[in-house]
């Protein structure tokens, strides 16, 4: 819980583009999930994407990690065009999705799991087995029990510690806070901050905005399938619409 | 006592080849939640391969020594496994894959499987002349009796048979167990999306899935070819009690297939033949199959899950 050094001492932050989405399209049959849209993620940046539910989050994260084919647009990861590519292919490049709902492997143990997160590699790189369950110390605990067996706050610890094992350049987190206890949930905010502070670039999917848009360098907000608002964290906080959303009420667009 | 060993060891013997049949069944199911009804056939490939092969390079091979007796066995396996490995790559690459790419219902996955089925079984027959009973020379000495523990008669072919399938039956639980290929086939079996994700290519992993589940189904043909008759049609009812044992020990769970298959042999071949200690046997030995389906159907009334229950792939 405690406040790190602002955004800009972060390591590995180089202002370039690691992430470029352009007008995005997403159908799901003859529905258009996403209608679109364009955003991008540099080098070093932790970028909220808020919406309420329906919006798309999902579904654009989905199709970042290869998991969806878009309908029109271009995605560009490192200067390279990956709209298309399967993302058994993606995770070469070095992006790893941790999707929403955790979907850890129930019948593997805490270990296996991890394994599973290296399996791009000839075997897991044991540094960073190392570093993942100084991360998570309650993976430890758990090291040999089946993933089904654990709560739903170690299920998140798990599929971040599994997606950290493929080495990511650009992390996909898909509501990480979602259905856990507030003091879990800050503990979960804490370490992907320093996830980041290692270097990598997180696009971070959140109902939860007031968190999200603090730790967040920028944010974007869709809205059925459309960006409605985008700006840094703070300029986001502070936007009436942002706090109207927070309160219940429609958002005005 | 003695007749109790007798339809014991019939039981075991029968029943690890259900096993490595069902085995097949069971990791398929686990990857595609799909019952490969062609994998019947894929065992009958296993048994005509492997003859093809073995009288290829032995020929008669009358008076054979106890060491040439072990090479026999294992070139009939390693070219059974071959041949059945062969098969089921191929009916994945025709009959399946080009259904899951268009996104088919289920059901035209069995139809598919169906239409593959009998037309291995006609090739089959058309290339080997629709012979009933093909049989394999008499490598091992199939009269030979090994033992007579309590008066039983424990042949060798059946102590050849049990032990090349527990072999296989272990070496299988390592590969999925302990390597990363098993690795794979676990995760795509539990959450295929997600095991895309890590970078499992699920095609990839799926074809090899067939190909493990053919090789063992084909050594397993070679086998039981070798210890009765085969022909094209072979592969229907050891086809059918594999799937049987699939389900007793619970589709998608290995151990539970293997479980199931010595289960189900051991069953068939007591029940009937019950109480063997005074001699006279209880319904006879010709209700072997109405035994073995009377389960199948108990099962999938009172429990579905089979014995241990769906473990390899989803729960159900
Ligand atoms: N598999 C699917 N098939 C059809 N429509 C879908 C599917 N998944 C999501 N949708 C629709 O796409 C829209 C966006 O969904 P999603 O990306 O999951 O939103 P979010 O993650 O923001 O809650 C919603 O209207 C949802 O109903
Ligand atoms: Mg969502």
């Amino acid at each position: 819980m405690s406040e790190q050094a602002g955004g800009s001492s972060v390591p590995g932050r180089t202002g370039s583009v690691l992430l470029d989405v352009q007008d995005l399209e997403v159908r799901y049959g003859a529905i258009a999930a996403i209608k679109g849209i364009s955003f991008h993620v540099e080098q070093g940046e932790i970028v909220a994407l808020l919406g309420a539910n329906g919006a798309g989050k999902t579904t654009t994260q989905k199709t970042v990690s290869g998991m969806l084919r878009p309908a029109a647009g271009s995605i560009t990861f490192d200067g390279q065009r990956i709209d298309g590519i399967p993302p058994h292919k993606l995770i070469d490049l070095g992006i790893c999705h941790v999707p929403e709902g955790r979907h850890v492997f129930p019948r593997m143990t805490v270990e296996e799991n991890l394994a599973m997160g290296a399996f791009r590699f000839r075997s897991p790189d044991q540094d960073v087995l190392a570093h993942v369950l100084d991360l998570f110390p309650r993976l430890k605990e758990r090291y040999g029990q089946q993933s089904g067996t654990l709560s739903g706050g170690e299920q998140q610890m798990l599929a971040i510690g599994r997606a950290l094992m493929g080495k990511p350049r650009l992390l996909l987190l898909d509501e990480p806070s979602m259905g856990l206890a507030p003091l879990i949930v800050q503990q979960i905010f804490d370490i992907v901050r320093s996830i980041n502070a290692d270097g990598v670039s997180i696009l971070l999917v959140e109902q939860n905005a007031r968190q999200a848009l603090s730790l967040a360098d920028r944010g974007y907000v869709l809205e059925t399938g459309e960006l409605v608002l985008a700006g840094s964290g703070r300029e986001l906080l502070a936007d009436d619409r942002i706090r109207a959303a927070y309160l219940g009420e429609e958002l005005a667009s | 006592m003695s007749e109790f060993l007798n339809f014991l060891m019939l039981g075991l013997t029968r029943g690890s080849m259900y096993a490595l049949i069902a085995l097949g069944y069971t990791l398929v199911y686990g990857v595609l939640q799909l019952i490969n009804f062609a994998h019947s056939e894929v065992f009958m490939a296993g048994a005509f391969g492997s003859f093809l092969v073995v009288h290829l390079v032995v020929g008669e091979g009358e008076g054979l020594g106890g060491f040439e007796q072990l090479l026999v066995t294992l070139l009939g396996l390693v070219a059974g496994a071959i041949s059945g490995a062969v098969v089921a790559f191929v009916l994945e690459r025709v009959a399946y894959r080009p259904l899951r790419r268009r996104g088919a219902p289920k059901l035209a996955f069995l139809i598919s499987a169906i239409g593959a089925s009998f037309f291995l079984s006609q090739l089959f027959g058309k290339l080997f002349n629709r012979l009933g009973n093909n049989q394999f020379p008499d490598y091992l000495h199939k009269g030979e009796v090994l033992w007579t523990p309590f008066g039983a008669r424990i042949k060798l072919l059946q102590v050849v048979i049990i032990i090349s399938a527990v072999l296989l039956m272990i070496f299988l639980d390592r590969l999925v167990s302990g390597t990363k290929l098993g690795r794979g086939i676990r995760a795509t079996a539990e959450d295929a999306p997600t095991a895309a994700l890590m970078g499992v290519d699920i095609d990839r992993t799926i074809s090899r899935t067939f190909i493990i589940g053919g090789a063992l189904a084909g050594a397993a043909g070679f086998l039981f070819g070798y210890a009765f008759v085969f022909s094209n049609t072979m592969g229907f009812i050891p086809g059918i009690k594999a799937f049987a044992a699939a389900v007793l020990g619970g589709i998608g769970n290995i151990r539970g297939a293997m479980i199931g298959g010595l289960l189900l042999g051991v069953a068939e071949n007591l029940i009937p033949t019950a109480p063997w200690v005074g001699g006279d046997a209880w319904i006879g030995q010709e209700w072997t199959d109405v035994v073995a389906f009377v389960l199948l159907i108990l099962i999938l009334v009172f429990r579905p899950t089979g014995i241990l229950g769906e473990r390899l792939g989803r729960a159900a």
